[in-house]
């Protein structure tokens, strides 16, 4: 099969428009006989629904949650990009393109990007319609403020609960065609696979949380935002439902999964605590704008932080890269922390932490100042921890935040399965090797808003729809299977939790699939991965019945599917040999220990098929093309 | 340390529930009230018996998914957080914990420790929103928004529908949850067109899913784990009544 990524001729900056025209459409009237299942209601999900809906698609959506108001989109914290220059500082369509490129370290497609690009400033026109609170300056107009990877300021924000207010503005355009009848909410419904009829996707089985009844639903297509996988490590920011399930298991019915090594560690987290954590919680970046980074000079050192005398702490970051000084990417600033904790100058019970000190900006500009910028995380910290910020340094380390990799789809968010659409985290798009901040919210609304309404009607407007039902061969089958999967996880009744096996899963992964990675390690997972995946089918103890509610059960699904996903992460990191945003191989860097790309072999998306149960799967490759950019090496000295 | 809990089980919405007391070991101060509670389910599996079962997800404080009603406070002893934001160094060594669910006529229970909340999707959707369609908007910075008034819409704004607020009044009403709704977009400019409708709307959705009147005692106020002030409550009744005279 060859890899066709569908990008529109034309100049960079034409594509989507011509693209538009170029799409066919589905005639008003005709609309309302097109049924589409959407899974996942968060950011992307919602937005869609509400998108579809409008138009006068009839829309069925799914969510394990009870709530669309639960999805983990709610916790993102800075902001959201859109190239609108209201700072008048030089932001462009162009230099939004362009810095998101670069952060993804030319791992990502052109045309996909500038489409992105193109469409955020559509997205705060629609947000603010819409009631969401952004901040804004004295005169009434919208604020602005500044992140990693850019020199300009074109983050819209709102406080410190971005997120949120995204999210429940989509929500609010979704529950208005809740009422309107044209979206279906079916909450508390987990998507367990998916059904293709003739090669195309055609539905769902799912199984109702609450009742544990397993029904079919048909539909004319079908689409996934159901979100990353960072769970796989057992520990990372995401909420604790957060899984794969429904991306894996729909790789497992023909759709690639591409890049799936692609994961970003945000280097500023509260640290591990005890054996018993069950999350990691995150510290916004933006903290990096006043905290200085340290470790004491001398290995071991157990002093009390405030005890140490300036001579004697190493303010790394400043030290190495006296340009960007404590405000280096975030893959960067990961691994430079591992690194002073693996060489014995980490800090804490644990020694795996840093110190984030605000020490001389308290100093400079008094507590209050401190207290009114980052009020909230600083209270955050000290009810996680019981220390205070204001008189001892924070301890951060870094934490698995946000997965770029995900399902392969084209330009038209397609994915290898005809008639799968796949959007927001849970694909691959437009990251590359490295997400930057404020640009997850931005992609999943564009997916959501703007772009799908588009080109779902191309492919439906080509499959004239309603001639799906659930009494077709293919929905029986895979009920069946369903059923026997969930039996047998029930059957196992060995001697350890579903949570037990899931931390050794993700010791295995952050220890060799991490944040650096050798051939050696990785060698190393894809024999530990294996084994640990038998001992689960073997151990594994879930307690209780198919036919309640069964929260083990839920967790046993999803970990079943994380001990194959995570061998997968395994082998694609193996085989990219190079190092590249926040894939990191140590074989791969430059004498001063920064990634090393290799353009020549690996400028290629990484799209991996199923091939059956115990079979490596197989790797197709997807070229990418820069006509618009030059590659060159990132630096931040 | 060790703490004795006394957990409200209930197998699903139409059997008896009861008190179930547990003795909790090795629990250490750093540990969440939920980290406690995994630790507890993992020993009961281990057993052989049913865990616990509760909600949860994001487990910092923005979700809204958790909610328990501990030593009969919502979201438990400290102010300004949910539960899973609430560490056992809040506790001592040898205390008696009694956990229940949110207790509300429009909040049935599913099992045990879980609520359908639901109800609060159902009001929402009787015009807890602006009426526009994606695309076809002005420009974002067409209409200014003064600061004081889009910082008050945003404290209305901040609500994570949690249900505290109904769980700790005696009334069960969900009037701070309907009043932040509506006082967040009758501030904002864009909020004005519908804003009559919505307030009666709303009003008469809450009273449809069986959440009770308020009768001002402000304790939602205080068990609100973002504390939504009940003038917001005050602004919806001034909404509500002017609605209704024209």
């Amino acid at each position: 099969m060859v890899l066709d990524a569908k990008i529109p001729d034309g100049p960079l900056a034409e594509k989507w428009t011509r693209h538009r025209f170029d799409l066919k459409l589905v005639n008003p009237a005709n609309k309302r006989k097109y049924n589409i299942i959407i899974v996942g209601t968060g950011l992307a999900g919602a937005s869609a629904a509400a998108s579809l809906a409008e138009l006068g698609y009839n829309v069925n959506t799914f969510s394990y949650h009870e709530s669309p108001r639960r999805a983990h989109s709610i916790a993102a914290q800075g902001g959201i990009n859109a190239a609108k220059n209201y700072p008048n500082d030089g932001d462009s369509i162009f230099r939004l393109f362009y810095d998101t490129i670069k952060g993804g370290d030319y791992r990502s497609r052109e045309a996909n990007v500038y489409r992105l690009a193109e469409v955020s400033n559509a997205i705060i026109d629609q947000c603010v319609a819409q009631g969401v609170p952004f901040a804004r300056e004295y005169g009434g107009l919208l604020d602005n403020r500044s992140f990693g990877g850019a020199q300009v300021s074109r983050t819209f924000y709102a406080r410190g609960q971005t997120g949120q207010q995204l999210l429940l503005g989509a929500y609010s355009a979704f529950v208005r065609q809740m009422k309107s009848g044209k979206v279906k909410f079916h909450p508390r419904h987990e998507m367990l696979d998916l059904v293709l009829v003739d090669g195309h996707a055609k539905g769902i089985i799912t199984r109702n949380l609450v009742t544990g009844e397993i029904r079919s639903h048909a539909a004319d297509a079908v689409i996934l935002a159901t979100g990353g996988y960072g769970n796989v490590f057992f520990l990372s920011t995401n909420a604790m439902a957060s899984n794969a399930t429904a991306i894996w298991r729909a790789h497992k019915k023909g759709a690639f999964f591409a890049n799936p090594c692609f994961t970003q560690i945000h280097p500023t987290c509260i640290p591990l605590s005890s054996d018993h954590q069950s999350k990691l919680t995150l510290m916004s970046e933006s903290l990096r704008n006043d905290g200085r980074v340290w470790v004491p000079k001398k290995k071991g050192d157990s002093r009390s932080p405030n005890d140490i005398p300036e001579e004697e702490r190493d303010y790394y970051l400043e030290r190495i890269y006296p340009s960007f000084g404590n405000l280096v990417p975030r893959d960067v600033a990961s691994r430079r922390a591992k690194e002073m904790c693996d060489t014995g100058h980490g800090v804490g019970p644990t020694g795996l932490a840093v110190y984030l000190d605000f020490k001389d900006v308290i100093a400079r500009n008094g507590k209050q100042w401190v207290a009114d910028k980052y009020g909230n995380l600083f209270d955050m910290y000290k009810q996680i921890t019981g220390e205070n910020p204001y008189d001892v340094p924070m301890r951060i380390y870094p934490a698995v935040h946000y997965t770029m990799g995900g399902l392969w789809v084209d330009y038209n968010l397609m994915s290898t399965i005809p008639g799968l659409f796949v959007l927001g985290e849970a694909n691959f798009s437009d990251h590359g090797a490295n997400r930057l901040g404020a640009s997850a919210l931005m992609q999943g609304l564009a997916d959501g808003y703007f772009i799908i309404p588009y080109t779902i009607g191309d492919y439906l407007a080509k499959h004239p729809g309603g001639g799906t039902d659930t009494n077709q061969g293919s929905f029986k089958t895979t009920t069946q299977e369903v059923e026997e999967k969930l039996n047998q996880l029930l059957a196992v009744d060995g001697s350890q939790t579903v949570d037990e096996i899931h931390k050794k899963l993700g010791h295995i992964l952050w220890e060799y699939v991490g944040m650096a990675r050798n051939r050696e390690g990785l060698e190393k997972a894809l024999k530990l991965i294996p084994q640990l995946r038998e001992t689960f089918w073997k151990e594994v103890k879930v307690p209780g019945t198919v036919n309640e509610l069964n929260p083990e059960l839920e967790k046993a699904g999803r970990v079943a599917d994380f001990l194959e996903l995570g061998e997968l992460m395994a082998r694609d990191a193996l085989h990219r040999e190079e190092s590249c945003g926040g894939h990191f191989r140590e074989e791969y860097q430059t004498e001063e220990n920064e990634a090393l790309r290799n353009d020549e072999q690996f400028t290629y998306v990484a799209a991996w098929e199923f091939r059956g149960p115990g079979e490596p799967a197989k790797l197709h490759k997807e070229d990418l093309i820069f006509e618009n950019v030059e590659l060159t090496t990132r630096s931040y000295k | 340390m060790q703490v004795f809990l006394k957990v409200w089980r209930q197998a699903d919405a139409k059997s008896e529930g009861q008190f179930v007391t547990y003795t909790v070991e090795n629990v250490t101060e750093d540990m969440s009230f939920f980290e406690m509670l995994d630790m507890l389910n993992n020993q009961l599996v281990l057993k052989g018996e049913e865990p616990i079962a509760f909600d949860h997800d994001c487990r910092e404080g923005i979700c809204g998914t958790c909610g328990l009603f501990i030593n009969g406070r919502a979201h438990g002893p400290l102010r300004g957080i949910t539960t899973c934001q609430l560490h056992m160094r809040s506790f001592n060594d040898g205390d008696s914990i009694v956990v229940e669910p949110w207790r509300a006529e429009a909040f049935p229970v599913i099992k045990d420790l879980i609520v359908d909340r639901t109800a609060f999707d159902r009001i929402m959707s009787a015009g807890g929103y602006i009426s526009v369609n994606t695309g076809g908007v002005p420009d974002a910075n067409t209409i200014p928004v003064p600061k004081p008034k889009a910082d008050e819409a945003f404290d209305a704004a901040a609500c994570i529908g949690c249900g505290a607020c109904v769980a700790t009044c005696k009334n069960s009403s969900a009037m701070l949850f309907v009043a932040a709704k509506v006082s967040h977009l009758a501030l904002l400019p864009q909020g004005q067109v519908e804003r009559k409708q919505r307030a009666l709307n709303l009003i008469a959705a809450m009273d449809m899913e069986g959440f009770g009147a308020c009768t001002n005692t402000g304790a939602c106020e205080i068990e609100c784990p973002k504390e939504i002030s009940l003038v917001h409550i005050a602004r919806l009744n001034r909404e509500f009544l002017k609605a209704s005279l024209i």
